[in-house]
Parts: structure tokens; C-alpha cells; sequence
């Protein structure tokens, strides 16, 4: 059976440098911190992190009430990144009824704002007479993805990959595959996560938030810095319209790059703390799915959340396959990690930097542990031409995931 | 409250509640039709209804019949009048 090529020819963003791949690469490029002191973490007993990178700039109201009414924060930001990717690749709505356009996005969870205030009304007299019938459409775990093809009038598949942290990653995994199998022409793939103190509580309950910069909020997340001391939670959505080769030649798209291999494991090891030895295993098999050799990668978009462990064994795993030789960077300094946005929204910039021939640093890297390997890490923005990159992400649960995109060699 | 404080806030908690235009607001207008509301919209219609004058309506089969503005307004007008007879 032959496998499709697949590309990359629409980008869309929403992050804490607001909407628009524009305002994402402009943020990152100038070294810009969308981390924030956030006051509403203060009121929460128990929660000692008080930073995160929250979306501003968006106004949910684009999105017509008939469709947004189904609609949290994260399927907002999913639905404008998406219209944003389809732009940019020239794809009309109306192309997107056939049935040969699907959607894989994922979020971590459903709507947790929606959750709680549900919660907070039924618990006052344990009735439903007041409940909306709008809430479940904002809770459901494929919240984002269905109002996605609700808004967008997308007839072909749904998917809703749902691995918290690698999410993203996944969700532009699955996408490739469905399309290289050619059971969809085009997918709009990628993750979505809102905000809520609980998300930012999971990693503080662990030890595994950024709780020592709360007066210092742009000096964290530090990935692969010796002061590095945890996650810092943020929100978003990077959307990637994936397309076969075939499908974006005939509709005379621009290509910006091709999917080439992906891989998800699980690690069994522990179901929180990441392990070397499988982490690498799941970069040399994205490799090996795209028939290359680490000597054919020119970057590691690390998944480095600034968390002790994390960040020493992917550092390691990297130094194992790349050596010193490979740049690396996280770009979790500039915004903090948006959960299962984050693989996206993550690739979305790689994917830039390919387009753009630069490598954009690892913010906050003012002094590299040695602990997470002898790594060549990126601490300016560099020009570099670029065939090819890896991008990591790792989920508590224990998955593991990897992709890799190379620019578009024409053939 | 009057007949007319009581088409005031039906229409305002109306307007609110589905980001309709005050000018929308005539009592021929058709739910469906005028106002662009669909089965969703007027299962919360009516939850609105029930917060905003703090009755319950959900299992009145004259709801069934509503299809304008104005039988709304009869409808909350016939509702409250019975109740405070009752009171």
C-alpha cells in the first residue's frame, strides 16, 4: 500500500501574544514574554504559583452567536486559528462540504470554566432546572473539534485526540496519517486549552509549577536553565492545515512544508515522570517513519517545560541521538506552556522557521544546567537554513510523541 | 408590574440572552423566523423566562403553541396575572 506525501499549506494561532501566527513569531522573534502576573490565582488557597500566559486581543464575537453559543475559550481560539490556517492555504469554506476535509484537535480536557460553573449553581440546590442546553456541547471532551466543523461546515472526520500535553503533537500526528492513508484530502489538526487555576493546581500539587518568580513573572518558565523551577501554565490553540500533496498542488496552494514521520509511545515507567531511554525511542522512530537520520535534522523543538526532571531527560535523550551538533530550543520561556495547544502552536513556529531560515532561542536560558546534557542550545535568534526539524512533546500519562516536517523539496 | 414592565423585561432578558437588536423587538416578530432562534435557543428561552420572573413554565403545553414575540408577551402576562390571583 503507498502511503500520500503530506503538507503543511495554512498556519493559524491564537497564544498569549494574542491572535495570528503574526503576533506569535513577532513576540517570539523580538524575545517578547507573554507571562503574566495573574490575580485570580491569588484567591485560591493551596495554590502557591501565581503566574500564566493568558490570551488577550481576542474578541469571541467574530464567531456569530449561533455557533459560539456551544462555544468556551478553547473552541474560540481553535475556530479563529482555523479560519486563519484556511486563509492563508486559500481554502474556502465551501471546499470543505465535500466530505474529504476532516478535523483532528484536541483539547485536555472539556470546557473546566464551564465545569465549575455548572457545579457551583447545582451544588446550591442540587437542581438542573437552570442548566443551559448549550453547557454540554462546552464540557464534551471533542468540544473544540465539533464546534470547529459546526462553524466551518467541515463534512469529513472527527477527531479528538485527547493525551493533555502532547495533544497537539498528536492531533497533527493522526492528521498525517489519516491523509497519507488517503482516507481525507485535507485536515485541519492541532489543540486548543483555556485557562483555569486547576490546570496550573495539577502542576503545583506535584512540585512541578513555577512558583519562585511570582514577582518576576518574564523570568519564568527557564527551560534548561540551572534555576528552572517548574511549568507555568498558558492557553491557546496552533492549528496546522495538513493537505496531500496532490490536493494542494491542484488547488495551486502554497506549500510551507511536508509531514514526513511521527511517533507515539507510551511510557510506561511512570505515569508522571518522563524517562530518557523512551523518549529517545520515540524521536528515532518519528525519524525512521520520515526514512531519516538524525544527520538530516537541523533543529529539536524540545518540549522542555522548565520542570526538573522533564527537562534533563529529553536534554539527554536529545544529546543521545543529536550529540552537540543539532540546535535546540523550547519556546515555553516566551510563553509558558498552553497545554494541549502547545505541540501546535509550537510547530506552528517551527514551521516558520523553516519558512523563515532562522532558530529562535530558548527564553530565559541564562544559564544551561549541565545536568540536561552537553546540547547546542539556542540563545540569540540565529540565521540557519533549515531542512529539516523535530518537534517533541510529552504528556503526564505517560505519552510520548514526535513529529517531523522538512521544507518542501519539489519533485 | 404592569403589562408593559412586563413586556420591558421579557424583551431586555431576550435581547441579552440572544444578542438581538432592541429595534428586533415587535411583537409580530416570528421566534424562528424574525429573530433567527432555533429549538436550542427557545429551551433557553424559557430557562431565562423562568429566572427572570421566578416561575416554572418548562411542562405548560401552552408553550407549544408560542410562535411570535407577542404570544410570549401574552403568555408571561397570562402567567403572572394567574399567579398573583392564586397568591
Amino acid at each position: 500500500m503507498s502511503l500520500r506525501r503530506v503538507v503543511i499549506t495554512g498556519l493559524g494561532a491564537v497564544s498569549p501574544f494574542g491572535k495570528g501566527v503574526d503576533s506569535l513569531m513577532a513576540g517570539l522573534l523580538e524575545g517578547r514574554s507573554g507571562v503574566r502576573e495573574t490575580p485570580e490565582l491569588v484567591a485560591i488557597g493551596g495554590l502557591r504559583t501565581r503566574v500564566a500566559g493568558l490570551v488577550t486581543g481576542v474578541d469571541p464575537k467574530e464567531i456569530p452567536r449561533k455557533f459560539r453559543r456551544s462555544m468556551s475559550n478553547m473552541s474560540v481560539y481553535a475556530t479563529l486559528a482555523c479560519q486563519e490556517a484556511m486563509a492563508q492555504a486559500g481554502l474556502a469554506p465551501e471546499e470543505c462540504a465535500d466530505g474529504r476535509t476532516g478535523v483532528v484537535i484536541g483539547s485536555t480536557v472539556g470546557s473546566t470554566q464551564a465545569t465549575e460553573e455548572f457545579f457551583a449553581d447545582f451544588f446550591t440546590d442540587r437542581s438542573l432546572e437552570r442548566m443551559k442546553s448549550t453547557l454540554f456541547f462546552q464540557i464534551m471532551n471533542h468540544s473544540c473539534a465539533a464546534n470547529v466543523a459546526q462553524t466551518l461546515g467541515i463534512a469529513g472526520r472527527i477527531l479528538a485526540p485527547s493525551a493533555a500535553c502532547a495533544t497537539g503533537c498528536q492531533a497533527v500526528g493522526y492528521g498525517f496519517e489519516t491523509i497519507a492513508l488517503g482516507k481525507q484530502d485535507r485536515m485541519l489538526c492541532g489543540g486548543a486549552d483555556e485557562f483555569h487555576p486547576l490546570t496550573a493546581a495539577t502542576f503545583d500539587i506535584m512540585n512541578a509549577a513555577s512558583v519562585a518568580f511570582n514577582d518576576r513573572p518574564q523570568q519564568t518558565p527557564r527551560p534548561f536553565d540551572r534555576a528552572r523551577d517548574g511549568v507555568v501554565c498558558a492557553e491557546g490553540s496552533g492549528i496546522l492545515l495538513l493537505e496531500s500533496l496532490e490536493s494542494a498542488r491542484r488547488r495551486g496552494a502554497t506549500i510551507l512544508a511536508e509531514v514526513v514521520g511521527f511517533a507515539t509511545v507510551s511510557d510506561h515507567a511512570s505515569i508522571a515522570n518522563p524517562n530518557t531511554a523512551a523518549i529517545e525511542n520515540c524521536m528515532r522512530l518519528a525519524l525512521a517513519d520520515g526514512g531519516l537520520t538524525p544527520a538530516d535534522i537541523d533543529y529539536v523543538n524540545a518540549h522542555a517545560t522548565a520542570t526538573e526532571q522533564g527537562d534533563i531527560a529529553e536534554g539527554e535523550a536529545i544529546g543521545r541521538i543529536f550529540g552537540d551538533r543539532v540546535p535546540v530550543s523550547s519556546l515555553k520561556g516566551h510563553f509558558g506552556h498552553a497545554m494541549a495547544a502547545s505541540g501546535a502552536l509550537e510547530l506552528v513556529a517551527t514551521v516558520e522557521m523553516l519558512g523563515r531560515s532562522c532558530l529562535i532561542p530558548t527564553r530565559n536560558l541564562d544559564n544551561p544546567d549541565p545536568a540536561c546534557g552537553k546540547l547546542r542550545h539556542i540563545r540569540t535568534v540565529e540565521s540557519a537554513r533549515l531542512r529539516a526539524a523535530i518537534k517533541n512533546n510529552f504528556a503526564l500519562g505517560g505519552v510520548n510523541s514526535s513529529i517531523v516536517v522538512r521544507s518542501i523539496i519539489h519533485d | 408590574m404592569t403589562d408593559q414592565e412586563i413586556i420591558a423585561l421579557i424583551d431586555s432578558s431576550l435581547v441579552e440572552e440572544f444578542e438581538l437588536e432592541p429595534p428586533q423587538m415587535t411583537p409580530e416578530a416570528t421566534l424562528y423566523d424574525d429573530l433567527g432562534l432555533d429549538s436550542l435557543d427557545t429551551v433557553d428561552m424559557v430557562i431565562v423566562l423562568e429566572g427572570a420572573f421566578g416561575f416554572k413554565i418548562r411542562e405548560e403545553e401552552a408553550i407549544r403553541q408560542i410562535r411570535t414575540l407577542g404570544d410570549i408577551h401574552r403568555f408571561v402576562i397570562d402567567k403572572k396575572r394567574t399567579k398573583e390571583k392564586t397568591a
